[in-house]
């Protein structure tokens, strides 16, 4: 009987084809993701059926917050940088130009504009840890209802969404609801969470 | 590492051979890279686009007296009050109606939505009054339930002294 001989295998394994696949992943991920934009607050929206989904472009967020402070935020650059120069202009405010851009990299606040310009000059770590105190919704120092207005005449496209948290309180809500009613906004989005549709009715 | 060449033959005798090199190159660096890219492209991506839940608030009108009057028989009114309560009553606030309370869920105001007072009228106006200690989430919520029961005519209002007066009878 001839002697059985355990063949040697060699123990490489090819792996052209996983390297083939995870750079096909990783090109899929690089091309489709968007980074997570930088919040000025967390808020915890709640939950509706609604199945709408948001646009991704010319959207101003107006965003309440649990303690009931109000931030804005708006898309594009330009757009961003426009309404600044507009809203310097209006308040008697003068940016510089790094201020500007600062500005125009924000992805939303909550400052008054009196204290925007120190607020810009910042050091962007020493901006994180700022405790904003939310924009000025009274009716005297109606600062929101400028810069929905100023954004509006600057790009008329925008579709306006709040995003409230779960426990802001209903007044504040009202109010900005008020102030957009007055600046004739009468359409708006409130952003929520998903939830399953009730199957039985 | 994952490659383990093989020993060259050694040749017999003094015969000189080019050494033949392996083609193979070790790619385990190469994939280590690119899962870690991949781990990193798949943390940073944000999927799901919030949704959103589109509301049309009427327009303010001009001048109040062209508004028409509801009639008692056409009127729901749910009011949200403090700590997620949350009553309604059928007909008008002057008409001292009785005030029932309800819940956020599922066997709550949603079968008061269904119930065929509501559903076989047409003309069934749901009126919304959050009250001052209400949540936004109150609000949504119950918005949300309109949708759900597909009532059409609603609207939100600001609160009456009187539907406070009938809330406080209530909690008495």
């Amino acid at each position: 009987m001839p002697k059985v001989k355990v063949k040697r295998k060699n123990p490489s394994l090819d792996m052209t084809p996983m390297v083939d696949l995870f750079f096909l992943l990783v090109t899929f991920f690089m091309l489709t993701a968007t980074a997570r934009p930088d919040e000025a607050v967390v808020v915890d929206t709640p939950s509706s059926v609604s199945e709408i989904k948001i646009p991704d472009t010319n959207v101003i967020t107006i965003t309440v917050d649990k303690d009931s402070r109000v931030f804005f935020g708006v898309d594009g650059q330009q757009t961003k940088e426009a309404l600044l120069d507009k809203i310097a202009g209006k308040y008697g405010v003068g940016f510089t130009a790094e201020e500007k851009r600062t500005f125009s990299l924000l992805s939303n606040f909550g400052v008054p504009i009196n204290q925007l310009k120190s607020f810009l000059s910042m050091e962007s770590s020493a901006r994180k840890e700022v405790n904003q105190p939310g924009i000025p919704i009274d009716s005297v120092h109606n600062e929101l209802g400028d810069w929905v207005l100023q954004t509006r005449l600057t790009n008329p496209k925008v579709v306006i969404a709040i995003k409230g948290d779960q426990d802001a309180d209903y007044p504040t809500v009202q109010r900005v609801i008020d102030i957009l009613q007055d600046r004739k906004v009468n359409r708006f989005n409130l952003i929520t969470d998903m939830e399953s549709k009730p199957t039985n009715l | 590492m994952a490659e383990i060449q093989e020993k060259g033959d050694s040749g017999k005798g003094g015969k000189k051979r080019a050494k033949r090199s392996s083609t193979k190159i070790d790619m385990t660096p190469l994939v280590d890279l690119a899962a870690l890219l991949i781990t990193f492209f798949m943390l940073t991506t944000t999927f799901n686009k919030p949704q959103t839940m589109e509301i049309n608030m009427p327009v303010d009108p001009e001048n109040k007296e062209e508004q028409i009057a509801l009639k008692a028989s056409n009127a729901l009114t749910i009011i949200l009050g403090d700590d997620d309560e949350i009553y309604y009553y059928f007909g008008l606030a002057d008409d001292n109606p009785e005030l029932l309370e309800s819940s956020y869920a599922a066997d709550g105001i949603r079968k008061v939505l269904i119930s065929p007072r509501v559903k076989s009228n047409d003309k069934m106006t749901v009126m919304v009054k959050p009250m001052e200690g209400s949540r936004y989430k109150n609000m949504v919520d119950i918005l949300d339930e309109l949708k759900i029961t597909d009532t059409k005519k609603f609207a939100l209002v600001d609160i009456a002294d009187a539907d406070k007066k009938l809330v406080e009878e209530q909690i008495k």
